[in-house]
C-alpha cells in the first residue's frame, strides 16, 4: 500500500496528532434503514436537525414521488433501479469504500497521476475509506484556504454555506426559494431528490453586489460530503453578479451509482449568474461496470428584467449522463446561454442538452453544443427552444456539432422547437463530423502521436465552449478531454 | 540517406499495383526532382515515404539514414527527420496555426528526447521565420489552412519545413496553384533550406519549379518505375518534347 504510506510518513514526519482532525468512524453504525418510506425520510431529516417545515415539505415529495413513473424517453438503457434497495442516509463513502489506494481501479490512478493530482487528494476522490486516511487533512491543509475564504465572503455580505446550514440559519430564504425554480413534481428524479436530497451548496448574492472570487465547490471537497442527491440553491439579488464553479477535473467514485441532483438558481432584476461545471464522475470500468448514472435536473430563472443565466458544462464522465441545465426567460429582456462538451468514450451514453423557454419580451438564448463520441458510447444532443404568446421578439441561436471517433459510437441530435409569437425568431444549426484519416495522417506526418493528434483536432472542435470556461477551469478542461479520449483511436 | 530499393507497392483497398520497382538513392545535400506525367505513381511515392496507411508494400526496401523505415509509424518517420509537403494542405478547424507548430515542434523534441521550446524563444524563430515568408501574424491565428487560399497553404508547408528542420525534405508538387509571386517566395523558402546535411525530393510536372530550385539529379518516373536519370538538362528536353516518349519506354 505505497499510497498511503507514503501520506502516513508524511504526516509522521512534521509530526501531527492523527486523532484530532476529527475523524471518526462511527459513521457507518449511522446507516438508515434500507428503502424509501417516510420512515427513511423522517430519519434523515432528524439527522440533518432540520425544522419542522423541512420534514413536511421532503415528506410531501415523497408522498407524490410514490404516484410517479421513471421517465424513458431518453435516449439511455440501464437496468432497473429498484428504489428500496438504495440507502438514503450513509456517508456513502462507508458503505464499501476500498481500504486503500491498492484496492482502486489502477486505471483511474493512472489517470490522475496524468492530471498531476497528489496523493492526499487522490485518497479523497477515490473513495478511500476515511479511517484509512485520516491524516490526509493535515496535509491538506483546507481549512485555513477555507477560513480565510470565508471571511472575504462575510465581508462582502455573500452567503455561501451547505444547504444543510442554510435550512437552519436562513429558512425565510430557504423556504421562499426552495422549490420555486424546479417544482417539487417537476420530474421523477427531482422529486426524489426533494424527498432525500443530502446536501450541496447554498448561495445569496445580496443586491448590487458582485461576489469578489469565483465560488467554487472545490473549497468544499474536505468539509463535507454532499451525498448522492445533491441540492444547490444559488440567488441573485437585483444587480449583482456571481460565478460559480462545480466538480473537478478529476474522475471520483463513488460506491452510490444513482446520482440525482438538482440545482435550482435564480436571477433577480439586472442579476447575473455564471454557472459552470465540469463532471468527471466515473464512468466505469473497460467493459462499462460500475459507472455512475447521473441523473440531473438543473434549472435557471431568470425571473428579473435584464438578468442573465450562462450554463457551461464540460461533462466527461457517467456511464449515464441524463441532464438539460435550462433558462425560464421570464424577465423581459433576460438572456440565457448554454455553453456545453459532452464527451463519452467506452460504454458511456450520454443524453444531454437544454432548455430555452422564453416568456418574456425582447428575451434572447444562446445554445452552442458540443458532443463527441468515441468507443460505442451513444451521445445525444436534447434541447428545446420554446417562445410563448407574450415573449415577443425572442431570438435563439442554436449550434450543435458532433464529432465522431471509430466506427462504433453514435450521436444523436433532437431539437425541439416551438414558437406560439410570429416575430420571434429561431436559429438551428447543427453539423456532424468525423476525424479524417487525412486529418490524422497529416498530424502524424508533423510529428504528432495518434493520442496528440485526437487531442489537437478536438480541442479545436471545442474551443467556442472551452472559452466560456474561466480561465483556470479552461486548462484544466482541455487536459482532461484529451485524456477522456485517450485509446479511443488505433 | 535515402535509398529505396526495388520498391513495389499497390493501393491496399483494390490491390491496384502502382510502383513497379523504383530504385533511387538520395545523398545529403542533393536535390533530385522525380517529374513525370498524371498517374505515374509520384504522389504516391511521396505517401509511401511518409508512411500513410492506405498502401501495400508487396516487395522492395526503403532506408532512411540506414533505418528500415517501412518499420517506422508515420510520427516516428516526422520524429527521424522525413518532412512531406502535400500538395493538398489538410484544414484543421478551430486549431491555430501557431498551435499547431507549437505543437508539432514540441511533439519531435519530446520524441528525439529535447525540452520543449519555451514560449519567448518559440515565438522569436516563428516570425523570422514567417517573415521570410511572407505570413503575417493575423494569418498565424487563423485556423489551419481553413479558408488559406492556394499560395497561403503552400507557404505555410513551407514554413512548417523550415521550423522543424528536417533531414529530408519531399515536396509534392508545391508549384501547384502558385502564381508568380507565390512560386517566387515559396522557391526562395526552400533554397534556404538547402545544405549539405540535408536532402531534397521535388515532386513536380514542370520545368518551371526547376528554374527557381535547381535540381542536382532528375529523374522520369512513367508507370511505377525510373525510366531515365539525368540532370538539369534533362528537365529542359522534357518541357520540349513532352513525356509521351517514356510513357512509350515504360509501357
Amino acid at each position: 500500500m505505497p499510497a498511503v504510506q507514503e501520506t502516513i510518513d508524511q504526516v509522521k514526519a512534521i509530526d501531527v496528532d492523527q486523532y484530532k482532525y476529527g475523524f471518526v468512524t462511527e459513521i457507518e453504525s449511522e446507516k438508515g434503514a434500507k428503502g424509501l418510506s417516510e420512515e427513511t425520510v423522517r430519519f434523515l431529516s432528524a439527522k440533518k436537525d432540520e425544522p419542522e417545515w423541512m420534514t413536511e415539505w421532503r415528506l410531501d415529495a415523497l408522498r407524490r414521488f410514490k404516484t410517479m413513473l421513471e421517465p424513458s424517453w431518453a435516449r439511455v438503457s440501464y437496468p432497473d433501479i429498484d428504489f428500496d434497495e438504495l440507502y438514503y442516509w450513509a456517508a456513502p463513502k462507508s458503505v464499501e469504500g476500498p481500504k486503500s489506494l491498492d484496492e482502486v481501479d489502477p486505471e483511474l490512478l493512472a489517470t490522475y497521476e496524468k492530471l498531476g493530482i497528489p496523493l492526499a487528494e487522490q485518497e479523497i476522490l477515490a473513495g478511500v475509506e476515511p479511517k484509512n486516511r485520516v491524516a490526509v487533512d493535515a496535509v491538506f491543509d483546507s481549512v485555513s484556504v477555507v477560513t480565510t475564504f470565508k471571511e472575504e465572503l462575510k465581508k462582502a455580505g455573500v452567503i455561501f454555506c451547505s444547504i444543510s446550514e442554510a435550512v437552519r440559519e436562513y429558512p425565510d430564504l430557504v423556504k421562499k426559494y426552495l422549490g420555486s425554480v424546479v417544482p417539487v413534481t417537476d420530474n421523477f428524479y427531482a422529486t426524489l431528490n426533494s424527498a432525500v436530497f443530502s446536501d450541496g451548496s447554498f448561495v445569496y448574492v445580496p443586491e448590487g453586489v458582485r461576489c469578489p472570487m469565483e465560488l467554487s465547490t472545490y473549497f468544499r471537497i474536505n468539509e463535507q460530503n454532499t451525498g448522492q442527491f445533491e441540492r444547490t440553491l444559488i440567488i441573485a439579488e437585483k444587480g449583482s453578479y456571481v460565478s460559480y464553479l462545480e466538480g473537478c477535473t478529476a474522475p471520483q467514485r463513488d460506491e452510490n451509482q444513482l446520482h440525482a441532483a438538482v440545482v435550482e438558481l435564480v436571477a433577480l432584476d439586472d442579476a447575473e449568474i455564471k454557472y459552470s461545471t465540469v463532471q468527471n464522475w466515473y464512468p466505469g470500468d473497460k467493459d462499462g461496470k460500475g459507472g455512475i448514472y447521473n441523473f440531473v435536473t438543473k434549472r435557471g430563472d431568470c425571473r428579473g428584467r435584464n438578468s442573465k443565466i450562462s450554463w457551461t458544462q464540460v461533462e466527461t464522465g457517467s456511464a449515464i449522463t441524463w441532464k438539460y441545465p435550462s433558462c425560464i426567460l421570464r424577465g423581459d429582456n433576460s438572456r440565457g446561454e448554454f455553453y456545453s462538451i459532452a464527451v463519452s468514450n467506452g460504454h458511456q451514453q450520454v443524453d444531454s442538452g437544454t432548455k430555452m423557454i422564453h416568456l418574456g419580451k425582447n428575451t434572447s438564448s444562446r445554445i452552442i453544443s458540443k458532443g463527441i463520441s468515441a468507443g460505442v458510447s451513444q451521445n445525444t444532443y436534447r434541447g428545446l427552444v420554446s417562445a410563448h404568446r407574450k415573449a415577443s421578439n425572442a431570438r435563439n441561436f442554436t449550434q450543435c456539432d458532433s464529432l465522431l471517433i471509430g466506427q462504433d459510437c453514435g450521436a444523436h441530435t433532437v431539437p425541439y422547437i416551438e414558437s406560439k409569437n410570429a416575430s420571434a425568431v429561431f436559429e438551428h444549426e447543427a453539423t456532424t463530423s468525423k476525424i479524417s484519416d487525412d486529418q490524422m495522417f497529416y498530424c502524424l506526418q508533423r510529428g504528432l502521436s495518434e493520442e496528440e493528434a485526437v487531442a489537437l483536432i478536438v480541442n479545436g472542435f471545442v474551443k467556442d465552449v472551452i472559452q466560456q470556461l474561466p480561465m483556470e477551469f479552461a486548462v484544466e478542461a482541455q487536459k482532461l478531454i484529451s485524456i477522456s479520449l485517450e485509446g479511443s483511436v488505433g | 540517406m535515402l535509398e529505396i530499393k526495388n520498391l513495389h507497392a499497390r493501393i491496399a483497398e483494390d490491390e491496384a499495383e502502382i510502383l513497379r520497382g523504383i530504385d533511387l538513392t538520395v545523398n545529403p545535400g542533393e536535390v533530385h526532382a522525380v517529374m513525370g506525367p498524371n498517374g505515374s505513381g509520384k504522389s504516391t511515392l511521396s505517401y509511401i515515404l511518409a508512411g500513410k496507411e492506405d498502401y501495400e508494400i508487396t516487395e522492395g526496401e526503403i532506408l532512411f539514414n540506414g533505418e528500415n523505415m517501412l518499420d517506422m509509424e508515420p510520427d516516428e518517420r516526422a520524429a527521424a527527420g522525413m518532412f512531406l509537403a502535400f500538395q493538398y494542405p489538410i484544414e484543421i478547424p478551430g486549431v491555430a496555426t501557431m498551435e499547431f507548430l507549437k505543437t508539432a515542434l514540441n511533439a519531435q523534441r519530446k520524441a528525439r528526447g529535447e525540452d520543449p521550446l519555451s514560449i519567448p524563444d518559440f515565438m522569436k524563430t516563428v516570425k523570422a521565420k514567417a517573415a521570410d515568408l511572407n505570413i503575417s501574424m493575423d494569418m498565424l491565428k487563423r485556423p489551419l489552412n481553413v479558408g488559406f487560399s492556394g499560395g497561403e497553404k503552400k507557404r505555410s508547408e513551407i514554413l512548417q519545413m523550415s521550423l522543424l528542420e528536417p533531414k529530408l525534405c519531399v515536396l509534392d508538387e508545391t508549384d501547384s496553384g502558385l502564381d508568380i509571386d507565390a512560386l517566387r517566395i515559396v522557391s526562395e523558402g526552400v533554397n534556404k533550406l538547402r545544405s549539405p546535411e540535408r536532402a531534397m525530393v521535388v515532386i513536380t510536372h514542370y520545368q518551371r519549379l526547376l528554374d527557381h530550385i535547381v535540381p542536382d539529379v532528375v529523374h522520369v518516373l512513367s508507370r511505377g518505375k525510373i525510366v531515365k536519370t539525368g540532370d538539369k538538362a534533362l528537365a529542359l528536353e522534357l518541357e520540349k518534347n513532352g513525356y509521351a516518349d517514356y510513357v512509350d519506354a515504360a509501357a
